[in-house]
């Protein structure tokens, strides 16, 4: 019997990453820098949608300093289209996606032309010296007119601006449940497109070893196990000749899970050069060719009777795709699709998603992916119903959630929820939030028609994540599969390194990882190293994202310190001269039941396996261990939120006056960075409810192109957060945990826009458009007056 | 050309630099002092904020030959034989810090703070970190760490 004491899962342990963070001895990407290295700029369309005429860069090789340039059709061959590995449906449209365009460029940004020189000033100096004649195309930038009879085509080829159509039914056929309803509601809601805005702009080096053809790429990526195999896909590079390495990684939030033609860029260049090569984004830059997020109309229809009770729900997505396939944007919206009914019960599931081609940057994943679109729409559609019916939205939502007796349960879209208790969740966040005081203070401040008036706003949520279960993923078309690897070795002198496929970027696994090995293992949690983020150190991964990485990879990591456990008892025994069962595992101690003084620790085994004089027969001399974990199911982590805002009825200003939420993400390795993964979460879902959106003019220009014209919140403008837990189990791995990157974003941008039209319905308020600026409140104040 | 002198983390430099040059790229490109990280090209994000003559800058926004005859102190700068200042240890005892690439100019950003106002609100530290934004945290733990380390009297 292996015993272990937990001593580290559940401690607040201050993070192992940050010695090197806090004094500035990083490796970011651009940080790195090889004798020889060349910058290279890239020269980026100015208008939406043309075909190029002709790019001229003999100019710009004419400068000093300038070691080469390249259009688009000068780099095109040896480069494959840009991959996208989530074809959707059977007949979803794929048009080609050069790494630069060559004959059109579809959104403001595309790459024309790139130029190589000595120094960064040197090659952006250059830029201006490239020629290129544009023919100028229509932008198509109306989700609803891109798809009518006629409209201007983003890829011309293709005879059509729809991508794809992904239907889902489940249980009875909507139409028959909405016969029989008492009530139905439709909403129409909009998911502004987002910028993700990870505050290290993203860049590439390339260093090759030209005679070997041998390549060494780093990335400021989320994935370098899969940025390696589809590097090699597009650049014809042997996948064992090209290593990839995330260095140090300044967040993601889904925008560096992925695939940039810069990557391919970089190492066309270097192949062709023969020199190391370096790529960085300025910010602006990487608000035209960074994936955005959202990007989404929803059509909501509920059906319900009038106690309440809901019988189904249909959903029309109209998503906007931008101007070609990155790595998962088909399949973001297609993450959500299964979680618009969210914890409720209902008879009836009609989802449909339709994808459609802008002249606009790509979108794909972003903090959530699919997931904070799907709860916004019923979230806000549950208060909705609740206004309609004259019922408390908490009531409305009791009413209608799966109860904690009833798990595991088999949800209206198909997925089978193991555990929760919205009962105990949502309990705690009234009792944290005083619902009942605010609600009086509310009705009070109502009464006297106060100029600034109180909401509160309440959502639920819960979340597939965890990905993946490979059988699902190929069930919905996805081309990869779900696992996470680790290996855990025992070094010689009792140290332990733990290698994972997962490749952190902010989220603390080398801290995390630490404290589950030392537990498995029973030694000291600093003498565990966490190794990441390089194909060659590290060599299978599927990487960070989807909130995978504890509930995947985290459990790796738990189950091959388990099988290293067992082999160091195998040697244990044999040289303790006993029997297997007979010996007891604790703290990191074997010793003989009975007779105490028979001890070896697994320190000593290590030893002992390295001189390997005395194993047991056959026994190979090792004690480090494998684990490649395929999840059978997703996890669901829930939890309520409650926001209470102050809206100036005169100004439209909002203020968060408070912000309560209890997460139930089952077992928590470590509360303190669980306590930071729902700060950043909620910061990220309150600035699309306030704050931030990419606006594009009526050419298809991205004018909040800058960081000065597109909010990202200061600490000035959030509130401080309660947060606080309930704690169900996971009963799909053997620690109980759920993930909770994604939870704080998914849950809080309907909190929040539920408590502004909460205080302003008095006033015939019954929607805002996000972000809720004040010019919008204000507007929509004097529409409901007028 | 123009030639500047600059005390940086305690070393004299003597360099030829174009006029054009900000004082971040001279610090990372030319010093390969690249503890200072770039966030933005506006002056938003605040990342790259450093000490130039005891007050906090953002070195995007100022030229290399404006550092002539100055003294500017980095984030690499801070720790003292490896001893961190008050602000690393609340940072990191805080988990004040998920990506990092913020942490820098936060820290520096946070001693001028301190430095002006040694025991400020929460509110205050709110309003004086305005002009750094940190995409993971929500800011909260900053405040916390920021405050902490107020509390424990910490002026730089």
């Amino acid at each position: 019997m292996t015993e272990t004491v937990e001593r580290e899962v559940g401690r607040a342990r201050p993070r192992k990453e940050d010695a090197h963070l806090i004094t500035g001895q990083t490796t970011w990407t651009d940080n790195i820098s090889v004798n020889g290295l060349l910058h290279f700029a890239l020269l980026r369309s100015p208008m939406a949608h043309a075909r190029i005429e002709r790019v001229d860069v003999s100019a710009a090789l004419e400068r000093p300093g300038i070691v080469a340039a390249f259009s688009g059709r000068d780099l095109a061959e040896g480069l494959a289209s840009m991959p996208c590995v989530w074809p959707v449906t059977e007949d979803i449209v794929m048009p080609d996606h050069p790494p630069i365009a060559v004959d059109e460029v579809r959104h403001a940004g595309d790459p024309v032309a790139v130029v190589v020189a000595r120094d960064r000033y040197t090659a952006a100096d250059a830029l201006e010296a490239i020629e290129v004649d544009y023919d100028p195309l229509p932008p198509v930038l109306d989700l609803e007119a891109a798809l009518a009879e006629g409209a201007p085509l983003v890829h011309a080829d293709k005879g059509t601006n729809r991508c794809y159509t992904w239907p889902l039914k489940t249980g009875e056929d909507f139409d028959a449940v909405r016969q029989r309803a008492e009530v139905t509601l439709k909403r129409r809601y909009h998911q502004q497109r987002l910028i993700p805005n990870a505050m290290e702009p993203r860049a590439v080096v390339v260093t090759p070893i030209a005679a070997s053809g041998e390549y060494t790429l780093y990335s400021s990526t989320q994935i370098p196990h899969i940025l390696r195999v589809l590097m090699a896909m597009v650049t014809g590079i042997p996948e064992n000749k090209l290593r990839v390495i995330a260095p140090d990684v300044g967040g993601g939030f889904g925008s560096k899970l992925q695939v940039y033609g810069e990557e391919a860029i970089a190492l066309a260049v270097a192949r062709r050069l023969g020199r190391p090569v370096k790529w960085t984004e300025s910010r602006s830059e990487g608000y035209l060719a960074t994936h955005h997020g959202r990007g989404m109309i929803q059509d909501i229809e509920i059906a319900a009777n009038r106690d309440g009770t809901l019988l189904g729900l249909k959903v029309d997505l109209l998503v906007d795709m931008g101007a070609y396939l990155m790595l998962i944007t088909p399949g973001t919206p297609l993450l959500g699709a299964f979680m618009y009914p969210g914890i409720y019960k209902m008879d009836a599931y009609d989802f449909t998603c339709t994808g459609v081609f802008t002249t606009r940057t790509p979108t794909d994943a972003y903090r959530g992916a699919g997931r904070p679109e799907a709860t916004f729409a019923i979230e806000r559609t549950m208060d909705e119903l609740a206004a309609e019916l004259g019922l408390d939205p908490v009531e409305l939502r009791r009413r209608n959630w799966i109860r904690h007796e009833e798990f595991p349960y088999t949800a209206i879209a198909g997925l089978t929820y193991d555990s929760g208790n919205y009962e105990a969740a949502t309990a705690k966040a009234l009792e944290l939030f005083d619902y009942d005081k605010l609600r009086a203070e509310q009705s009070d401040r109502n009464e006297r028609a106060d100029t600034v008036r109180l909401g509160i706003g309440v959502s639920t949520f819960t979340e597939m994540c965890g990905l993946a279960p490979s059988r699902i993923l190929r069930d919905l078309r996805y081309v990869a599969g779900g696992w996470e690897a680790a290996s855990v070795r025992m070094l010689p002198t009792g140290k332990v390194e733990v290698v994972t496929g997962t490749s952190p970027h902010g989220q603390g696994h080398a801290t995390c990882w630490s404290q589950i090995a030392a537990d498995v293992l029973g030694v000291p949690f600093e003498d565990v190293e966490v190794v990441h983020g390089d194909t060659k150190a590290a060599p299978q991964g599927m990487d960070t994202y989807g909130s995978r990485s504890l509930v995947v990879g985290g459990m790796a990591v738990h189950h091959a310190a388990r099988k290293v456990v067992d082999k160091a008892r195998k040697v244990a025994a044999h040289l303790l001269e006993a029997s297997e069962n007979d010996l007891e595992f604790t703290s990191g101690v074997f010793s003989v039941k009975g007779s105490p003084e028979a001890r070896r620790t697994i320190q000593e085994v290590a030893f002992e396996t390295f001189s390997s004089h005395d194993l047991p027969d056959g026994m190979e001399p090792t004690i480090n261990a494998e684990h490649l974990l395929d999840p059978d199911t997703f996890s669901y982590p829930h939890g309520t939120h409650l926001c209470a805002v102050e809206v100036d009825t005169e100004t439209g200003q909002t203020r968060i006056r408070s912000y309560v939420c209890v997460d139930d993400i089952g077992k928590v390795i470590n509360p303190m960075i669980v306590e930071g993964q729902v700060h950043g979460g909620l910061a990220q879902g309150i600035a699309q409810a306030l704050y931030e959106e990419a606006v594009y003019d009526e050419d298809g220009n991205l004018i909040s192109g800058t960081m000065a014209d597109y909010l990202v919140p200061s600490a000035a403008d959030l509130p401080d957060f309660v947060t606080d837990r309930t704690e169900t189990p996971a009963t799909s791995n053997a620690l109980g945990v759920k993930g909770v990157g994604e939870a704080g974003t998914i849950a809080s941008t309907p909190a929040v826009v539920n408590a502004i039209v909460d205080a302003l319905r008095p006033l015939g308020v019954r929607d805002i458009r996000m972000p809720c600026t004040p010019e919008r409140v204000w507007q929509a104040i004097e529409e409901a007056r007028s | 050309m123009t030639h500047i002198t600059v005390k940086v983390d305690g070393t004299t430099y003597e360099d030829e630099v174009e006029p054009r040059l900000l004082l971040i790229h001279y610090l990372r490109d030319r010093l390969g002092l690249t503890g200072t990280p770039i966030g933005c090209d506006t002056s938003n994000c605040g990342a790259c904020t450093v000490e130039l003559d005891g007050e906090s800058v953002k070195s995007c926004s100022v030229l290399a030959v404006q550092a002539d005859g100055g003294e500017v102190t980095t984030v690499q700068g801070l720790a003292r034989d490896g001893e961190w200042t008050g602000l690393q240890r609340a940072f990191h005892e805080r988990h004040a810090l998920q990506c990092g690439y913020c942490t820098p100019g936060m820290i520096m950003a946070a001693r001028d703070l301190l430095r002006e106002n040694p025991h400020p609100t929460a509110d205050e530290v709110r309003q004086g970190l305005e002009g750094n934004l940190c995409r993971c945290t929500g800011y909260q733990n900053i405040v916390r760490a920021v405050l902490a380390a107020s509390e424990e009297g910490v002026t730089a």
